[in-house]
């Protein structure tokens, strides 16, 4: 079985939580005991259904605000795959959250009110898909009930939508019309809207393909941990702990030990403890090598063929996360999966309109949720690829040194 | 499936791996707070696959309650030699004693909630910078929303409104001296993936996981196991029934439901049919507010 892991983008106003309350609830999820204290919440309102909008309801403190200030982790499972949902606000203020959110989804749904159509916050969550490179999108065209189940409607939208697809440059792009709360084209096709030949929501989540989203070309490798027990029995023990990021390793590949520019051959290769020829991404394994190289934690293991980039100053785009604005000339700590260096921004060339996609220029600081082009500047070498060509070797946070806490989402030109 | 695929269960358990590795790698003082229950088990032996052939690189941490299962006390004592971990044992007995504290009252009294005085202390006492626990977001809303690095104050106080940011895979364990960070490495699991992944590991769990006859009391139509931590009155039902636990916590507060299942593909199957959530049907202490988790982790809780 086959895990997919997506992020729903939308306000409660688009039918955000009613839409995951119906996947959690037609695919069986919700068993008794929580269903039980729905129906008892619900029965004080007017209608007699059940509200699946409070299958998501959140922590006290939101309920009393009447707000979503955090992403929500939910699981549901069919018998052809295991989801995992991270259900993020969609409002302005909580981008950095939606961001969390959707650094590690394989898929969006970005749900459109079939009355409203494009709308700004529309074009911002796709932008964020965009540019966190989130391989399959779609558009969740909800509320076809309020519109008759029009295929004109539908057409219109789907129409507006392209023109922002195309902009974005998303490539993989479905549109689905539904109503999550009547259930339409959800788990079956619906019959109110014959028009549509394409999957109910379901199914496509269920068959998407997803072996294209690992890379396994260009093997990257960092250490995470050194393992050297120096017991008796294996006292000349020394191997290289961390997550293959994309690739295939195999015993006997010619490699280089980056930022020292050190070639060897990979001698050994275990996961958890045993030995195998190969392994890939994502595994988590143990390299040794044939020769004895001084190598610590964050330094790279990589092919001889195929090497990424080595640099200390580099092109960025920024996501700034912190309520502390950003100024040019600012050093923060720079995480690069488990490689730390000090990093300065250097120049700051422009701000990214998230509406419009235009470049603007930068005044004063850059404050939270805006999204920047920097040059960066490391006091030792990062060793990565383009956030674009290789998503799982060119991203990094960065991390204020004082505060501690994280304050940017980095992404390696 | 291509050659070069995990399945669903593999791929969370290198996700769970590379958390293991980055937290040894970035404190100073870890430790794995271990219950005897499942998911501990299981974080046990994902630490044990992260690390091997090496050291097992934690000490386990029981926060004893004294009402606990005597099987699961048992198991823990195996299973730190099995691993060769160092375990420590702090009593919630002690705490009350020194500190004065006032024993809860009532008929299922329950020491859970005064757990977190000891967690608190033995992380000061023994200069813990990071405490790894086993909760899961499936099980609970506040844990829906709770980072995999989870950055708590002094007071060992988690606040939904100030959590990082954790994107991509990157964690950020950087704190201050005092703070305390609490890593879930199965997070992204539910309760059927632990099940599951204990059938596949064949991993050896305590016997109360298994069904065997019990007497036990029956309260509200949960099944409470019969012992001198709970107070028995006349008009109490009890009964003797064929029970095993789905989650091991105090015997004050985890309920049991009834089974057949002895083998691990037995209670796989029981799991998946149920249609009773796990807390829902085994905690007692879930039930007393709707938010009892979200106030209890606010207060410094696992």
């Amino acid at each position: 079985m086959d895990l997919l892991r997506f992020i729903t983008a939308g306000s409660v106003d688009d039918g955000k939580s009613t839409l995951i309350g119906r996947l959690l609830y037609d695919s069986k999820s919700i068993l008794a005991d929580q269903l039980e204290a729905i129906e008892r919440s619900t029965k004080n309102k007017d209608n007699g259904e059940i509200d699946l909008a409070l299958l998501t309801d959140g922590l006290r403190a939101e309920r009393e605000q009447g707000i979503t200030i955090d992403v929500a982790y939910r699981y549901f499972t069919t018998p052809k795959r295991k989801f995992i949902i991270a259900d993020a606000p969609g409002h302005v203020q909580y981008t950095r959250n939606m961001i969390t959110g959707a650094s590690n989804a394989s898929l969006i749904i970005v749900l459109i009110d079939a009355r409203q159509g494009v709308v700004e916050q529309t074009r911002r969550h796709s932008i964020i898909a965009s540019l966190l490179k989130i391989p399959h999108v779609v558009v969740a065209i909800n509320k076809m009930d309020l519109v008759d189940f029009s295929e004109e409607r539908f057409n219109e939208i789907v129409k507006d939508y392209e023109g922002v697809a195309q902009q974005l440059g998303l490539k993989e792009v479905t549109y689905i019309p539904m109503s999550a709360l009547q259930g339409d084209n959800i788990v079956d096709a619906s019959p109110k809207t014959p028009w549509y030949t394409g999957k109910p929501l379901l199914q496509f989540l269920e068959e998407v393909e997803l072996n294209q989203d690992i890379n396994l070309t260009q093997p990257r490798f960092q250490v995470q941990f050194v393992i050297r027990p120096q017991t008796e029995d294996l006292h000349d023990y020394r191997g290289y702990a961390g997550k293959i990021t994309s690739g295939i390793y195999r015993k006997g590949d010619a490699v280089v030990v980056l930022p020292q520019q050190i070639q060897t051959t990979i001698s050994k290769i275990e996961v958890a403890g045993k030995e195998v020829e190969a392994a890939f991404a994502p595994q988590g394994v143990v390299l040794h090598l044939a020769d004895d190289i001084d190598i610590s934690r964050g330094d790279s293991i990589v092919h001889v063929a195929t090497q990424p980039k080595t640099a200390s100053e580099m092109e960025v785009l920024l996501c700034w996360l912190d309520e502390k604005p950003l100024q040019q000339g600012n050093k923060y700590l720079l995480q690069h999966n488990s490689r730390l260096v000090r990093a300065m921004v250097r120049d700051i060339a422009y701000k990214l309109d998230v509406n419009t996609l235009q470049q603007q220029p930068v005044e004063g600081g850059v404050k939270l949720n805006e999204v920047v082009k920097a040059t960066l500047k490391t006091a030792s070498p990062l060793v990565y690829d383009s956030f674009e060509e290789l998503n799982t070797n060119g991203a990094a946070i960065l991390v204020d040194e004082t505060g501690n806490s994280t304050v940017a989402a980095v992404l390696l030109r | 499936m291509s050659t070069y695929r995990l399945d669903y269960l593999q791929q969370l358990e290198a996700e769970s791996i590379h958390i293991f590795r980055e937290v040894a790698a970035q404190f100073e003082r870890p430790a794995l707070l271990f219950s005897g229950g499942k998911d501990s088990i299981t974080l046990v032996q994902l630490a044990k696959k992260a690390f091997a052939p090496g050291k097992f690189p934690f000490p386990l941490v029981h926060i004893d309650t004294g009402h606990n299962f005597p099987e699961a006390l048992e198991y823990r004592d195996w299973l730190a030699k099995e691993v060769g971990a160092e375990l420590i044992v702090r009593k919630v007995e002690d705490t009350i004693k020194a500190k004065n504290l006032t024993e809860p009252k009532g008929k299922f009294a329950s020491r859970n909630w005064l757990q977190t005085y000891t967690l608190l202390d033995t992380i000061e006492e023994f200069k813990f910078d990071a405490c790894i626990g086993g909760a899961r977001r499936d099980e609970e809303k506040a844990r829906a929303k709770e980072r995999i690095f989870s950055v708590r104050n002094d007071f060992g106080e988690w606040d939904p409104k100030l959590q990082r940011p954790e994107l991509w895979n990157i964690y950020n364990g950087r704190i201050h001296k005092g703070e305390n960070v609490r890593v879930f490495p199965i997070s992204n699991w539910t309760e059927l993936d632990v099940w599951n992944y204990i059938k596949t590991e064949n991993i050896p769990l305590p016997s109360i996981y298994f069904a065997h006859e019990r007497e036990v009391l029956v309260h509200e139509g949960q099944l409470i196991a019969l012992s001198e931590f709970i107070t028995i009155e006349e008009t109490d039902i009890i009964v003797k029934k064929k029970v095993r636990y789905r989650t091991v916590g105090d015997m004050t507060c985890t309920a049991a439901v009834e089974s057949e299942a002895t083998t691990l593909d037995e209670v796989v199957n029981e799991i998946k049919a149920t249609r009773i959530s796990e807390r829902g049907e085994t905690r007692i202490d879930d039930r007393v507010t709707e938010a009892a988790m979200e106030d209890r982790k606010k207060g410094g809780y696992f």
